[in-house]
């Protein structure tokens, strides 16, 4: 298939090397393993396996079929159809990291570009090419600070309102390291802390205090606070962002971040159950040689025309081999392209109207199920595009009954904490129109009835 | 051929792409959270289009040419693995969507675990590892886990042969554990005499790419795994190079206790310039309860009538989680959509003709370039890119200069134990043409190398832009775009 | 390659002056051909450490390689070049003066005469090849 041998190729090649057979090729395996009895089952042609794969996908119901209220982590935007078209050009896709600048100057200047987008949006002065998805980004920017303090200050403060599957990767990601202590105010994901309780955890033993802005509850913090007093202690403060909210909001870099982080999802890259998607992590300058991962710079070539390589490799894992401070290799290459070509198809205005959208539609949505009897909307502090219903009843009882009148609800908070029984986490973005947000408000009402 | 920036392309009050006005009351954001100016470049969809147009044609691509990057498994990828991950039905599935509105992504996400198992040998598996980077972090912390579980506290140390990549090594140091070097023998085997001296109650495991990274299968594997086992520490299983062994021998079966899967080398899910790529891992039964969580499984036996429900479950000791929810999906689809359309003897063949035209490509240059180990190669093979009487040539110079002839270069300068290495995987998607073509242009260049070096000095010639400043570039650390209202 | 008489040499390829209980460290001209353009180096110590023999005191990076400093003998830091971080490509063009990375007050002189001379040093460097 695609194989491309003809027999009489195979035989000359064979005759070329010096061997009668394929099999004698193979002698340094032990007999008693060799070509082993594979129990898959038969191939089939492109034709079966299309639809194959066709009735796997349609036994699905997805944000397609259905109208969703679901976020927590990601979301569902519109996608210019010029993202999907570029990128499914071969030359980008079928190509490796660009080790060989000469004949990757499409790749790395396509990378310049989105780390000089990455670091205007969220107001800082450098990114990287990017890393698995946001919540490796995270785990990287506690690696960074754990770095940067050569293991001296072997505290992070993680805060209780970051996305719980944040915190566990970055659990996994740091627990291996001398002494490093990850802490929280409170276990499990949280509404109850502030700002403050984060600030009471300081010390001159915290390298890094990591926040989320909006928090995984859509809310938005106030932070000034809690930025000075790490700073006065001599630590850094991360903040891991929405990139769409960004459209509009104040910067973390307005507000002092050191390091930013955060989820590229929403920027052009298809909701695909999870995954691929976007890690970007931003930071000021001074921590540049601290950042993990690749960075594309620019230069000249001989004849001093502008190019641009992939620089201060001498930090990484193939030549730092044990002494690197990650061992990450790849980024996501070509899903940093697509939010490339997202964020300059929006360019200012459409990033601007985006992020409008999805907070009007939000408060919307809001306000009307604020009014539902029993619904309550917690709405203690201002909120961007994801918000928290107390329900009257059981969330996954509601969301049955949505999704037979074809609606995906939000999240059900209590399965990342029982103390938030009945709670729903409700994301409304820009696909959403006005009718859907009545049609779903009047849903609630009915579905709370039963 | 330079082409402008998006910023330079930029015509304030353009606009790629617009959007329905609200259709819903007005609400502010409140003045003092708004952002200041968003220093966005303003380009119309044309413009767009073209800029990225124009940039992919600066980019070597497999579908533009031959690309055998040792290591890296550059093997077509194809078209038809596009067309499934964007099925709609696939890419339109939140993620933490109600399991019975998923059961298709479950049901391939569980048949794809059981035909990486069977492939590889292996009990239990995890998808969710983003990369091979990745795949050996969970599977080093897995190896660590379990002996931490048995009490065995004392084992620290994680040997690693000399001929390993990079990766091995930073892994452990992420882990906390402590990286012993290993040496190969004269035949570029692991050094069975300094195993045996290493070998003891600290050893937690053995990191072992087989075949190596000189391309050639380890011919005392099983002797290496059984002094590691007997000393109590696990055999790690890099699966890079995993293109040579399909349907020729399961990992599993030759005693190894973990190892990951790339499945963007193996599997042909496209590189994409630097990634997505796909990294699960895959362990014996004894180690299946220290996996990351979720693992996709049966949650509700099917009857007569229904098929049985698929879900999440957490393995009972798992070292959590490495990525938000449950991989990269898209890749997974992909790889699903290869394996299935192989079969088992698609796949061996696969790693036969890869295996075949390695060695065969190998027979046409022998003589010319020098062979640190001289064997029957597996997919990839290594040669020296220098000649001791023009020793101002360098292996990156052949590399450049291979540029001129329209090939993409192999990896060069790794293995680290080769002089001057040149790394060569063909894989087997490359028909014998292409090769023949590929062995003329290195014989050609081993010939230029002694009549006119200065051309290979100089190379490469005709690419979009000539030998790039990298001291220059590292110095000056320009890492954004100039934005033109800076000036 | 310059190897010059009157300073101390240790296999990680620093060069040692030492004047009464002082000892200037720095990284000798063969590690700076190896390494080829340096464009970054970092002193990872501060004045007034304490350090012990054999402990990382500094990194320097080119474009394909990395490399660190290693003191090798023990000491108290009483100077640091800080010029060297905005210059580091002097460890290319002076290794043996402008490029000194950092002093020290010795905890035991007799620690430097384990070290090597440059005669020594220039033959150890020979068997390594280039």
């Amino acid at each position: 298939m695609f194989i491309p041998h003809t027999d009489a190729e195979r035989e000359a090649m064979l005759a070329s090397i010096g061997v009668k057979d394929i099999k004698d090729l193979f002698t340094d395996v032990p007999v008693k393993h060799r070509f082993p009895k594979l129990g898959l089952p038969k191939g089939i042609t492109e034709m079966e396996a299309l639809a194959e794969l066709r009735e796997f996908s349609t036994a699905n119901e997805t944000a397609a079929d259905l109208v969703s209220f679901l976020g927590a982590g990601a979301y569902q935007h519109y996608i210019p159809a010029a993202v999907d078209a570029l990128i499914n050009r071969g030359e980008f896709f079928s190509a490796y990291t660009p080790y060989q600048p000469e004949i990757s100057q499409g790749t790395l200047q396509a990378i310049f570009e989105f780390q000089t987008l990455i670091a205007n949006l969220t107001g800082m002065e450098v990114s990287n090419a990017s890393h698995y998805d946001g919540a490796t980004a995270a785990a990287e920017a506690g690696l960074m600070a754990y770095h940067h303090f050569r293991g001296k200050r072997p505290k992070i403060i993680i805060s209780s309102s970051v996305n719980p599957e944040y915190r566990e990767v970055m659990c996994s990601y740091l627990c291996g390291y001398e002494n490093m202590k990850l802490v929280s105010v409170e276990d499990k994901a949280d509404l109850k802390e502030s700002p403050d309780q984060l600030s009471d955890r300081l010390d001159d033993q915290t390298a890094l205090v990591m926040v989320q802005y909006p928090d995984f509850f859509g809310r938005i913090n106030d932070f000034h606070k809690l930025v000075r007093k790490s700073h006065e202690i001599g630590a850094l403060i991360a903040f891991i962002v929405n990139p769409t909210a960004l459209g509009i909001l104040k910067t973390p870099g307005e507000l002092g971040a050191d390091i930013v982080v955060g989820e590229g999802q929403p920027l052009g890259i298809p909701l695909s159950f999870g995954g691929p998607y976007l890690g970007f992590l931003a930071t000021k300058k001074d921590f540049v040689r601290k950042i993990s991962g690749r960075l594309v710079g620019e230069t000249v070539d001989g004849e001093g025309r502008r190019g641009y390589v992939l620089t201060l490799t001498a930090r990484e894992q193939h030549i730092r081999r044990e002494k690197a401070t990650s061992n990450i290799c790849s980024n996501q290459g070509l899903m940093a392209l697509a939010a490339t070509i997202y964020m300059s198809l929006l360019g200012k205005q459409g990033m601007q109207q985006v992020a409008d959208l999805c907070y009007q539609k939000a408060h919307y949505a809001a306000e009307l199920i604020n009014r539902l009897p029993g619904f309550e909307v917690l709405t203690d502090k201002p909120f961007f595009h994801e918000f928290v219903v107390k329900c009257p009843v059981d969330v996954d009882h509601i969301n049955q009954h949505l999704l037979e009148d074809g609606f995906l609800g939000g999240l059900n908070l209590a399965k990342i904490n029982p103390d938030l029984a009945n709670h729903m986490l409700v994301a409304v973005t820009e696909v959403i129109s006005k009718e859907d947000i009545e049609a779903f408000a009047e849903a609630l009402k009915e579905a709370s009835h039963d | 051929m330079t082409e402008p920036t998006l910023y330079e392309l930029s015509s304030p009050g353009r606009s790629g792409v617009r959007f329905p006005k609200s259709d819903v009351p007005k609400y502010e954001l409140p003045a003092d959270l708004v952002r200041a100016d968003l220093p966005f470049p303003e380009l119309a969809e044309i413009d767009v289009v073209r800029h990225f147009t124009h940039l992919s044609a600066m980019n070597y691509s497999i579908d533009k040419g031959f690309y055998p990057l040792g290591s890296c498994t550059m093997k077509y990828n194809p078209k038809i693995n596009e067309v499934t991950a964007r099925l709609p039905g696939f890419a339109f599935t939140h993620p933490l969507q109600p399991l019975e509105t998923i059961q298709g992504n479950l049901f391939l996400m569980y048949q794809l675990q059981e035909y990486l198992k069977e492939i590889s040998g292996f009990a239990a598996i995890s998808l969710q590892p983003a990369a091979g980077a990745q795949g050996e972090f969970t599977g080093v912390k897995i190896i660590n886990a379990y002996h931490k579980s048995r009490g065995d506290l004392k084992r620290t140390r994680v040997l690693i042969p000399d001929s390993a990549h990079g990766t091995n090594p930073a892994t452990c140091s992420m882990v906390g554990l402590e990286v012993v070097h290993l040496p190969s023998d004269a035949r570029g085997n692991v050094d069975l005499v300094a195993l045996h001296e290493i070998c003891d109650d600290t050893v937690a495991g053995l990191m072992l790419t087989n075949p190596n990274t000189l391309g050639l299968f380890d011919e005392n594997v099983s002797e290496v795994i059984e002094i590691v086992h007997a000393a109590g520490g696990l055999v790690y299983g890099d699966g890079a190079n995993l293109n040579a062994l399909l349907g020729i021998a399961r990992p599993g079966d030759l005693g190894f206790d973990v190892m990951h899967f790339n499945l963007h080398k193996t599997f042909s899910t496209p590189h994409g310039g630097g990634g997505p790529g796909s990294g699960p891992v895959a362990v014996t039964s004894q180690l299946a309860d220290f996996l990351p969580s979720p693992v996709v499984g049966i949650v509700e036996p099917g009857t007569e009538d229904l098929p049985p429900l698929y879900g999440f479950t957490t393995p009972t000791m798992s070292i959590g989680r490495v990525k938000t929810f449950y991989g990269q999906f898209g890749m997974l689809v992909r790889a699903y959509t290869y394996i299935r359309m192989n079969g088992s003897d698609g796949l061996r063949r696969i790693s036969e003709f890869a295996v075949l035209n390695a060695n065969y490509l190998l027979s046409k240059v022998r003589g010319k370039y020098t062979l640190p180990y001289n064997r029957t190669c597996m997919h990839e093979f290594v040669v020296e890119g220098v000649w001791p009487e023009v020793p101002d040539i360098h292996a990156l110079d052949i590399a450049k200069r291979l540029m001129d002839y329209d090939f993409h270069p192999p990896t060069n300068y790794f293995p680290l134990i080769v002089h001057e290495a040149l790394m060569i995987e063909p894989t087997e998607t490359e028909n014998k043409q292409t090769l023949d073509a590929f062995a003329d242009a290195l014989l050609k260049i081993a010939e230029e190398a002694h009549t006119d070096p200065e051309l290979l000095k100089n190379a490469p010639h005709n690419t979009p832009v000539s030998r790039l400043d990298e001291v220059k570039a590292a110095k000056e650390l320009v890492l954004c775009c100039w934005l033109p209202e800076n000036e | 390659m310059n190897t010059p008489e009157g300073l101390k040499y240790a296999s990680t390829d620093e060069w040692l002056r030492v004047e009464g209980n002082v000892a200037t460290l720095g990284v000798s001209d063969y590690a700076q051909d190896q390494l080829s353009d340096v464009v970054f180096f970092e002193v990872t110590v501060a004045v007034g450490d304490e350090i012990q023999k054999g402990t990382i005191v500094g990194t320097i990076e080119s474009v394909k390689a990395a490399a660190d400093v290693t003191l090798p003998v023990s000491g108290k830091v009483i100077e640091i070049n800080e010029e060297l971080a905005n210059s580091p490509e002097l460890i290319n063009s002076d290794p043996f003066g402008a490029a000194w990375m950092i002093k020290v007050e010795l905890k035991d002189a007799s620690e430097a005469d384990s070290l090597m001379d440059a005669t020594a040093y220039s033959a150890f460097c020979e068997t390594r090849g280039h």
